[in-house]
């Protein structure tokens, strides 16, 4: 006897809210913490939540018993990027929000959301973005792995989720500078994929409409039991001393090809010692 | 004295010079130890001892990599409690920085990635945002593991060391891991690795599918060549040569930026460049505003141009 509602696929895609890399970003403060105004969803998480809708889709969709949860932790203000998820087309959304997580390293971060997952249960699939588009260390999928003690499959540019005889595996490729390789691994898995994956679509009228119904839980790190030391600021491994703007590059020579162009570069590489 | 653990991951029939920098490095800093993954030759031994490597640590098990970073972490985390270095520097790949990642959790041990710096104190000097700010970062709880980005130490000439001793590690194997049960070899290029690559020539949607006078260039110069997200979505180029946020992070020595508007996604993978050449048809491409030297022009006319008249001077 099989359950339906067993045999369905458990996905979790975590969502950043980051500050909108088309516009300058900042570090401010005395912990020198980056400036998270101006956020969105990281556009590097919406590959991750396609990853996701079209697994559910190739197996059946939400009546076959899948479902895709989107998960984010941050100040309240990070809902918005569980929200644009929702109406994307994730069936639920969870929010960790605890003033205790502002200024989390990449070990806080994993710690924060591998407790995230064990609250949610059985969960099939954790998904990720390559990296964030603020911190952009790429380290966090890796640690997720550590710390949950599941297979990791990161930087993957194509991924397929098969049952066979009851229970799901993945095949997935990663392509290196030097190699492509196949990678396989059986459920649960932490997979990160890359901007090469898929086409991400966009939030229709009838997906905005439907998020609104759609449940938005809020936990607190009391809830997935975390205590406030081992996160944000007070938990991190690291720590940032400096930071400094970069003063901007100056604008240097600029000129029109009369016809000599090619012939004046290599003079200015020349003039540089650059031949 | 402090003993800096670096990790040496492939290097296949020699090292390379990310490698070679990382060795300097760690020289730098007190003296260096090794962790190395892959085959061990004798070439590959006989120069560790010669850069002042007086011990190599080898995983026990050969089959480390057959299962994704997990294992390699593993390993590197063994090494580490067994041979208590006062840090472990590693190259900046995503592979390089998932290894980091994982032994840092098994540690209890921060992870620094993309340094460009390291202090005496083990302090880092890193971008952060895109290049738009320098930071110095410190790791306060653990052994520190440093990513390192190619490219930002001179090579210190090898000295007459002996061969150093090989010691082996046993780590456990991990229970719940990804496989990889195919491995296809890149057909290789002839030209630098981007990220170890001193010039770089870039192409962007201004190519319109013929990279040729970026490679000529490229090749001229003894470069690599590279492009932006543009190119290599229109598959114009293989996906490897991407340079920007999403894509490689680079800092040449001179970066060559052809047909290519140089927004923001681009510019945060090559702003550090040293020097910025730009060629571009349309006079308000951002890229200008950070160019050293810019040509508003065709760059199927300045680039061939520029060729024939480096060759010709060189000859």
């Amino acid at each position: 006897m099989e359950d339906a509602s067993q045999a369905g696929l458990d996905i979790v895609v975590l969502v950043k809210h980051v500050p909108d890399a088309q516009f300058d970003r900042h570090i401010s403060g005395e912990d020198r913490t980056t400036v998270r105004e101006e956020s969105i969803l990281s556009e590097l998480d919406e590959y991750a939540l396609e990853a996701a809708l079209q697994i559910v889709e190739a197996h059946g969709g939400e009546a076959a018993g899948h479902r895709v949860t989107a998960v984010t932790m941050g100040p309240p203000a990070a809902a918005s990027a569980v929200k644009k998820a929702l109406q994307i087309g994730a069936h639920a959304g969870v929010h960790l929000s605890d003033e205790a997580l502002a200024g989390s390293d990449a070990a806080g971060t994993s710690r924060a959301l591998a407790a995230v997952v064990r609250h949610l249960g059985a969960v099939d699939l954790v998904l990720t973005g390559m990296a964030s588009t603020d911190g952009e260390t790429s380290l966090v999928p890796a640690q997720l792995a550590e710390r949950l003690d599941l297979p990791q499959v990161t930087f993957a540019s194509s991924l397929e989720v098969q049952q066979q005889d009851g229970s799901w595996s993945l095949t997935a490729r990663r392509d290196g500078d030097v190699y492509s390789e196949t990678v396989e691994a059986t459920l649960p898995a932490v997979v990160s994929v890359t901007d090469q994956i898929n086409e991400p679509r966009y939030p229709n009228f009838k997906g905005i409409m439907a998020a609104k119904k759609k449940p938005l839980t809020t936990l607190s790190l009391e809830d997935v039991g975390v205590d406030a030391s081992e996160v944000g600021l007070a938990g991190a491994w690291t720590r940032v001393l400096t930071a400094d703007p970069r003063p901007p590059r100056s604008q240097g020579t600029i000129i029109s090809d009369e016809g000599d162009a090619g012939i004046r570069i290599v003079d200015f590489l020349a003039a540089q010692k650059l031949l | 004295m402090a003993t800096v653990l670096v990790l040496i991951d492939q290097p296949g029939e020699g090292l390379h010079k990310s490698h070679r920098e990382l060795l300097t490095i760690a020289s730098g800093l007190g003296g260096a130890a090794v962790a190395f993954l892959g085959d061990l030759n004798e070439a590959v031994a006989q120069e560790l001892g010669a850069r002042g490597v007086r011990t190599i640590y080898r995983p026990s098990s050969a089959d480390v990599g057959e299962f994704l970073v997990a294992g390699k972490a593993a390993f590197l985390a063994a090494t580490v409690r067994a041979s208590s270095p006062s840090a472990v520097l590693l190259g900046n790949s995503f592979e390089a920085k998932e290894i980091a990642a994982r032994a840092g959790v098994q540690l209890t041990s921060g992870v620094i990635t993309d340094a460009v710096a390291i202090g005496e104190d083990f302090s880092v000097t890193k971008s952060v945002l895109a290049g738009s700010y320098a930071v110095e970062a410190k790791v306060i709880t653990g052994t520190p593991l440093i990513t390192v980005k190619a490219n930002t130490v001179d090579v210190a000439p090898a000295g007459d060391g002996g061969a150093p001793e090989v010691v082996t590690v046993d780590s456990a194997m991990p229970a719940r891991a990804a496989r990889i049960t195919g491995r296809t070899a890149k057909a290789a290029s002839g030209r630098p690795e981007l990220t170890e690559a001193r010039v770089i020539v870039a192409g962007g949607r201004g190519v319109d599918g013929d990279f040729t006078p970026v490679e000529e260039l490229a090749d001229a110069l003894g470069g690599a060549v590279g492009a932006s997200r543009a190119a290599t979505d229109a598959g114009w180029i293989e996906h490897s040569a991407q340079i920007g946020q999403t894509g490689k992070t680079v800092s040449p020595q001179l970066y060559i930026s052809a047909g290519i508007s140089g927004a923001i996604q681009q510019k945060a993978g090559m702003q550090t460049a040293k020097v910025i050449i730009a060629v571009n048809k349309d006079a308000d491409s951002p890229v200008f505003e950070i160019a050293d030297f810019g040509v508003v022009g065709d760059l199927f006319k300045v680039l061939p141009q520029a060729t024939a008249e480096i060759i010709k001077r060189r000859s």
